[in-house]
């Protein structure tokens, strides 16, 4: 099977610091691909990347196969890339509506169609079983986190995107609306989109991903099916680069 | 296209709710509605029968508020979006020199002036008006593109153009009020009216003022520019060319400073160096008296339509019970005040509730 995304030896530098060294990393339609790593260890610049935030220095950018150019947050959304940042970055001032439409606005004429958007979402809202916002028309000032991560996902959804990419979705959730957001992320796995689950909670990661990538200070340690690896596995990837068999080699370039 | 067909059944639910959403958000400008009713009921009390409360003072008031109104239209859209605009009335004073200028310059000889002959008056009228349009929106993408690209804060950037663009000005008149203005311009238009029924810069602020509340209600510029307000990094991970959007909205208020200026003009027949030196703080005042706030995101045209007429109701009242007209320069800081005051604890209200 083709991955949606696949990335090949990318390098990404800023000035004199080298982020990521070589780095690979694939996902494929209809799995979760959890992106793990410690503080540091390059998982923010990655996903940058692929957004179109930060171009990469070197290295192949493959989407549904094709060798593409993304330089631009622009290009990435062409694409049906999508990325829910851990800030949201929605707006509290616009009500649900405006936000999941939000610079993809549908106009009749010059005047916006707020009708059509409005069952558009709704309809999006409904296709992924949110049932916990009162109304679309609210304002997201009066949304709780959980709902806030929520129209920040149906918005991805909303565009037909291919790729979603999750930036730590439950850092700020207690308990029942972390176990609402991970539904909802399975959800799009099984709708057939990409998922690219960045997460520190590895409760959170076993719990919906089919596949883990490890980053260590830079490096892809490995990326492997989760059914393969155990719990404390993948700690010891993150937090030494390997595992037995799997992870980074000796002398595999890894100053420090 | 596909769901063409199934909206006519949704539509009326979805426009329902919207309606709703927006009629909570429009209580809050009915404070200062009832506020400004008050005042007109109070001076409609206190004078005498059928000197405030006349269609004469009422067509006065309104052309009093006019050049308020249409600077207050742009302060309107710049607030929403995290900008601030203090050199209005220095381009208003330099657009007016130049209208004055080109005008008196183009429409016929000194000697022809001094005769009150101008055979070149249209000609001269449509250069002045075009210059006047033209250097207020230079002046206006100019403060944009400071305030975008120099990252420098716009309440410094703007002061600091402001205060150039006030010198230039002078400079360029010696201080002294442009005088040379056709007659014509001013009986024709400053103080001529449409249809004969309705005076011309009531008209053009009616219609920047109806402008204003479409672009800034109903299109996706106006959208982009609260998004804009409430999260920069929101509006521009969106796709939005925040950078693009934020010097349109500088150079239309400096357009619409040249429109102000070219009504200037021909109401009062010149141009003055020094009588529009506080209406940039004016227009602001006006602008958050009406509920737009400062820090961006929040705002609308009907709360600026009552925060712009405010000003003008309370200098006729006070003229009229001969009352010193500079009362009113208190009572605007008064509302002011108030009206901000009133604002936060309501935010304060919602917050917690």
């Amino acid at each position: 099977m083709t991955p949606v995304l696949e990335l090949r030896g990318i390098d990404k530098s800023f000035g004199p610091v080298q982020v990521l060294h070589d780095v690979a990393f694939t996902a494929y339609a209809g799995e979760v691909t959890a992106l793990v790593g410690d503080n540091g260890a390059g998982k923010s610049t990655l996903v940058k990347c692929v957004g179109g935030i930060y171009p990469i220095d070197s290295g192949d950018y493959l989407f549904e196969g094709k060798p593409v150019h993304v330089n631009s947050p622009r290009d990435a959304a062409e694409l049906g890339i999508e990325i829910v940042y851990q800030d949201l970055a929605l707006c509290d001032n616009l009500d649900i509506v405006q936000n999941m439409f939000l610079g993809r606005e549908r106009r009749n004429g010059l005047v916006l169609d707020e009708d059509s958007m409005e069952e558009l979402a709704q309809k999006t809202l409904a296709s992924l079983s949110v049932k916990t916002v009162k109304s679309i028309r609210q304002l997201v000032s009066s949304l709780s986190g959980g709902q806030r991560q929520t129209v920040a996902i149906a918005k991805a959804v909303l565009w037909n995107s291919k790729v979603v990419i999750l930036d730590e979705p439950t850092a700020a959730l207690g308990v029942a609306q972390t176990a609402q957001v991970l539904e909802l992320v399975r959800r799009l796995a099984d709708n057939g989109l990409a998922v690219v689950l960045i997460s520190h909670n590895m409760n959170d990661v076993f719990a919906v991903a089919d596949r883990i990538a490890a980053l260590y200070l830079g490096r892809m340690a490995a990326q492997v099916k989760a059914a393969d690896v155990t719990h404390s596995q993948v700690v010891e990837l993150i937090t030494s680069g390997r595992s037995g068999e799997l992870g980074l080699k000796n002398g595999s370039g890894v100053t420090q | 296209m596909t769901d063409l067909a199934s909206r006519p059944a949704q539509a009326p639910e979805a426009g329902a709710r919207r309606r709703r959403a927006i009629g909570a958000q429009r209580l809050s400008d009915a404070t200062i509605l009832l506020l400004l009713i008050g005042m007109i009921a109070a001076f409609s009390v206190l004078t005498p029968a059928g000197t405030f409360l006349s269609l004469s003072n009422f067509e006065s008031v309104l052309l009093t508020a006019s050049q308020l109104l249409i600077l207050s239209c742009g302060t309107t859209f710049l607030l929403i979006a995290g900008g601030l605009d203090l050199s209005i009335g220095a381009v208003t004073v330099f657009s007016a020199v130049v209208v004055a200028k080109v005008m008196g310059a183009l429409a016929g000889t000194a000697a022809q002036a001094a005769d009150f002959q101008y055979p070149n008056l249209a000609v001269a009228v449509a250069a002045a008006v075009g210059g006047g349009l033209a250097v207020g929106l230079g002046w206006g993408v100019l403060n944009g593109v400071l305030a975008v690209r120099t990252r420098i804060p716009p309440f410094i950037a703007t002061l600091a153009t402001g205060g150039i663009v006030l010198g230039l000005a002078s400079v360029w008149t010696d201080g002294q009020n442009v005088q040379n203005v056709p007659l014509p311009f001013q009986t024709g238009f400053g103080l001529g009216k449409l249809f004969g029924v309705v005076p011309w810069p009531i008209v053009i602020a009616a219609v920047v003022t109806a402008v204003s509340w479409v672009l800034l209600a109903k299109t996706r510029f106006g959208l982009h520019t609260y998004a804009m307000g409430a999260n920069l990094e929101a509006a521009r991970r969106a796709g939005i060319d925040v950078g693009r959007h934020m010097v349109l909205l500088y150079a239309g208020m400096g357009a619409l400073c040249g429109l102000v200026a070219i009504i200037d003009v021909g109401r009062f027949g010149t141009a003055s160096i020094t009588s529009h030196s506080g209406d940039g703080l004016a227009a602001i005042a006006a602008v958050v008296i009406g509920g737009t706030s400062l820090f961006g995101g929040r705002g609308r045209i009907s709360g600026t339509i009552v925060g712009a007429l405010i000003p003008a109701v309370l200098q006729s009242g006070f003229v009229i019970m001969d009352v010193q007209p500079f009362w009113q320069n208190v009572a605007v800081g008064v509302v002011l005040l108030v009206a901000v005051y009133v604002d936060q604890v309501k935010i304060r209200a919602q917050t917690r509730a």
